[in-house]
């Protein structure tokens, strides 16, 4: 198969590493700006949810840090997988950089979670919820698959043994999807990805989207942040690295 | 104001949830930086001592 130049270019740390650090400042203006617009619209215009009062506010962080951390992990499992087949370190730089972030996320879905379920259903934890257990099994994920590398003193070996972990571990995804829809569960169904509208009100919605928006653009920031942190760690030694320390290299 | 911050009476778990959450992204921040920072500078401290790194001489493209 041939591949396009792009994808070629996309495999050299010194692109990659010049091109994420000219976007990911845009990045992170977008998000830190849409967070905090979202955030202050979630806590100050938007009305107390008719049933559950202000502690619904939480919505405008839960659903959004549950996703990312979601989409994290198919970010990780799509670069690690790309990374095994074409053999490319950049890909695995990517996964690599992916985990700690999206572990992140997760841990907030969860924390968020679990201190919204204490004043609506009465408890801060259910071990028999399969959506807390799902999302709880994607943080283990993250955190195995990133004491998977530590494990390995080779890097090369680290890579592919991980990545495997990563590709297999995806299928977690859909299944904190549709575990609401598929089990009794004490968690509440999908409000936005569903058939036909939203079920919330525009003045509530407004701002939900506004952060999901942010949290979205806030991991892409991190996550090229982490990339080219990654990047000059795995490239120590390399010419084009010295070159531009000595600020010879464009 | 006050009635702000009290959150109808769910003060506790309305700003406990937001300050886990922004507190989890400042330090994903600040840990990147310094992850960048050090690889930066251990990169420069290499390159000072006029010999290229032992994974360079390895390393294959």
């Amino acid at each position: 198969m041939k591949l396009p130049v792009w994808f070629h270019k996309l495999g050299s740390p010194p692109y990659v590493y010049a091109l994420a650090g000219k976007l990911s400042p845009w990045l992170g203006a977008i998000g830190c700006t849409l967070i905090a617009v979202g955030v202050f619209w979630g806590l100050v215009i938007a009305p107390p949810d008719y049933l559950q009062g202000d502690a619904a506010r939480i919505i405008y962080i839960h659903p959004q840090t549950a996703y990312i951390g979601m989409q994290a992990y198919v970010v990780l499992a799509v670069a690690a997988g790309i990374g095994f087949i074409w053999r490319l370190k950049v890909a695995h730089a990517v996964a690599a950089s992916a985990a700690p972030i999206g572990a992140t996320f997760t841990f907030c879905a969860l924390a968020t979670g679990s201190i919204w379920g204490a004043p609506t259903w009465g408890t801060f934890w259910e071990w028999g919820d399969p959506r807390i257990m799902f999302e709880l099994l994607l943080l283990f994920l993250f955190l195995g698959y990133m004491a998977l590398r530590a494990a390995f003193d080779d890097r090369e070996k680290a890579d592919r043994v991980s990545a495997i972990l990563g590709v297999v571990g995806v299928v977690n995804v859909p299944i904190i999807h549709y575990s609401v829809l598929w089990w009794n569960t004490l968690h509440q169904g999908p409000t936005i990805m569903q058939l036909g509208a939203p079920s919330m009100t525009t003045d509530m919605l407004i701002p939900f989207l506004i952060t999901m928006f942010g949290f979205m653009f806030f991991f892409y920031w991190v996550l090229l942040d982490r990339l080219r942190a990654e990047i000059v760690e795995r490239e120590q030694g390399a010419r084009w690295l010295r070159e531009l320390l000595a600020g010879s290299r464009p | 104001m006050r009635e702000f911050f009290y959150m109808g009476g769910y003060a506790p778990y309305v700003w406990s949830a937001y300050g886990i959450t922004l507190a989890a992204l400042v330090l994903n921040v600040w840990w990147i930086r310094r992850l960048h920072r050090r690889g930066l500078e251990q990169a420069r401290n290499a390159s000072d001592e006029g010999e290229p790194a032992p994974q360079a001489r390895v390393r294959q493209l």
